[in-house]
């Protein structure tokens, strides 16, 4: 391990990693692509906000009123700031990553739009890739079946690498958007971002990252990225649930239609027809999640304080660890990259002949080891691998090698009682 | 352990070594079910006929599937359970199954109706894999339906 990176003094910021599970097990949580666990300073932060500047945004002029909003609007300022937005208001604030996808892909084929960027209809294609989560398929189906657009998609390689062999074929000059996922949720790939960029560029379609498993987990520069969009969610990177970004170049925020209306996304309302806050606000209608944003704000100062280097470096030996220990289960098949170059700490596998409830059920009641099985919101990647179902260990900042080495012996547990 | 509990022997055995797996010819009604939440699926054949004691009696249950343990160790037990009783008989069984499946642990298990199933009892305890020991036996009851 690196001598500046101190898992154990991270470890004591994070109170639910020391508690007991029923029956004296301790937790061994490995299931952080799922969702994150939360340091002291995050829950501190909520819980001071809540107890003594609490009160609605944007509208109340009392001083509790603007302290919520000085607040709010200061983890805007930090949000923009830990992914290298070139304006804050770029920032807009949505529910989760779902919705910040969501987003995007109601702004095309809206007939309130006419930018032409954002027009959509039969002819037009939109591509994405096999290894998306959920979120980054349906709603770009459900576009497709709104406009009568074609929906295409990259396929992904055995050793689980997007194939962009088949780049110039698939990105045209009919395509209107790309969105992929950055650091796949299943694979750990991260995925290029250059080559597609590069090509969606020469025919004009716009680019959006789902970056949900990478900003939690390296440092992410929209600016140097080149993207037109960037969606993430704030539970996975030691924030709280119910607050996600969206990022957007602001002159396609502008361009872009209102999503959801109500009170605070708009500048004048008559009885038929109102005109619209400037961005993000457009965007953020009704009362925003004002506590969860405090508790992103405070989420990003302590990535920041341990360092997005640091942390992507401790992740990395983790994973190299984990690599080398899971090699030691006998027919063990690994469903993803076996290298280390553009890969994250997430791991998938099968076990020959044992269904993946079954090792982590295992797992989880004899060990206290928590880790995610199922297909992972990924279902269409688990079909491209001819599997139903795999087992997945998410490693994070406060994970340890003893966690993996734990991990392993509750592999050959798993396979003793099914052997 | 609560695994233990979960993990019955008879379950493991069950699943290492299924009783009546394969599809076979003839039968009167044939369906396919899916657990969606994990992708458990089973095909299902049933073949009912007339028993000398005047009642309709399974002739056959024939199934192939895919899933964890508990699934799969249901559709064996089922298939123990099923094959030469009375239609009536195991429709019995299915409803006193269903209900220690929804019982939350909480239910006592009626071993004189369940016999082997009783195994099962642990499962209640775990909300999420209730739905993996049911699929066999949603599907064999479906199945009856439509022989009948
Ligand atoms: C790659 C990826 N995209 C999108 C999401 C959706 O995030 P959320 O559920 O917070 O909207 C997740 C996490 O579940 C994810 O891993």
């Amino acid at each position: 391990m690196s001598t500046t990176f101190d898992v154990e003094r991270i470890r004591k910021d994070f109170p639910i990693l020391s508690r007991e599970l029923p029956g004296g097990r301790p937790l061994i949580y490995l299931d952080s692509g799922n969702s994150s666990q939360k340091p002291t300073q995050v829950i501190e932060a909520m819980r001071e906000h809540m107890a003594a500047h609490y009160g609605n945004v944007g509208r109340a002029l009392h001083v509790l009123g603007s302290e919520s909003t000085e607040a709010y609007e200061g983890a805007r300022d930090k949000v923009a700031a830990f992914i290298g937005a070139p304006s804050r208001d770029e920032i807009v604030f949505t529910k989760n990553a779902s919705e910040a996808l969501n987003l995007v892909a109601y702004s095309f084929g809206n007939p309130i739009c006419t930018d032409e960027r954002f027009a959509m209809g039969p002819g037009d294609e939109i591509v994405i890739t096999e290894m998306e989560h959920h979120s980054n398929i349906v709603p770009w189906q459900l576009l497709a079946q709104r406009t009568g657009a074609t929906l295409r998609w990259f396929p992904v390689t055995d050793d689980g690498r997007l194939d962009l062999s088949g780049l110039d074929e698939l990105v045209t000059e009919r395509t209107k958007i790309v969105s992929m996922v950055h650091q796949s949720n299943v694979l750990g790939t991260v995925n290029p971002v250059a080559p597609v960029l590069a090509r969606a560029r020469e025919v004009g379609a716009l680019v959006m990252l789902d970056a949900s498993q990478s900003v939690p987990h390296r440092k992410v520069d929209v600016a140097a990225l080149g993207v037109d969009f960037v969606a993430f969610t704030g539970h996975k990177m030691v924030g709280p649930s119910g607050i996600g970004v969206l990022w957007g170049r602001r002159e396609l925020l502008e361009a872009m239609p209102p999503f959801l209306g109500g009170g605070e996304m708009i500048e004048a309302v008559w009885m038929d027809r109102s005109t619209y806050a400037p961005v993000p606000h457009k965007f953020e209608a009704g009362t925003p999640p004002i506590v969860e944003a405090v508790g992103l704000g405070a989420a990003v100062d302590y990535l920041t304080a341990v360092g997005m280097d640091a942390i992507h470096e401790h992740e990395k030996e983790l994973t190299a660890y984990a690599l080398g220990a899971l090699k030691e289960i006998d027919g063990l098949r690994l469903i993803g990259p076996s290298d280390l170059a553009d890969r994250g700490g997430t791991i998938s596998f099968t076990l020959p002949d044992i269904h993946p409830h079954d090792v982590g059920q295992i797992l989880d009641d004899v060990f206290g080891i928590a880790v995610r099985v199922g297909h992972h919101c990924a279902r269409p990647l688990h079909l491209r691998f001819g599997i139903p179902a795999t087992t997945r260990v998410s490693l994070y900042l406060y994970n340890t090698t003893a966690e993996i080495d734990a991990l392993v012996r509750g592999l050959h547990h798993v396979k003793k009682v099914f052997g | 352990m609560i695994a233990e509990s979960l993990y019955q022997e008879l379950i493991l055995e069950h699943y290492k070594h299924p009783q009546g797996r394969g599809l076979r010819e003839p039968y009167d009604a044939e369906v396919h079910h899916v657990n969606p939440t994990c992708g458990d699926e089973i095909t299902m054949r049933v073949k009912l006929k007339d028993g000398a004691d005047g009642g309709r009696h399974v002739a056959d249950v024939s199934y192939e599937g895919q899933g964890c343990s508990i699934s799969q160790a249901a559709a064996s037990v089922l298939y123990e359970l099923t094959v030469g009783s009375r239609v009536e008989d195991t429709l019995q069984v299915v409803d006193e199954f269903t209900r220690l499946m929804h019982g939350r642990g909480q239910v006592e298990p009626d071993e004189a109706v369940l016999g082997d199933a009783v195994a099962f009892a642990g499962v209640a305890k775990y909300p999420a894999r209730v739905k993996c020991a049911l699929l066999a036996w949603m599907a064999y009851k479906d199945a009856v339906v439509r022989s009948s």
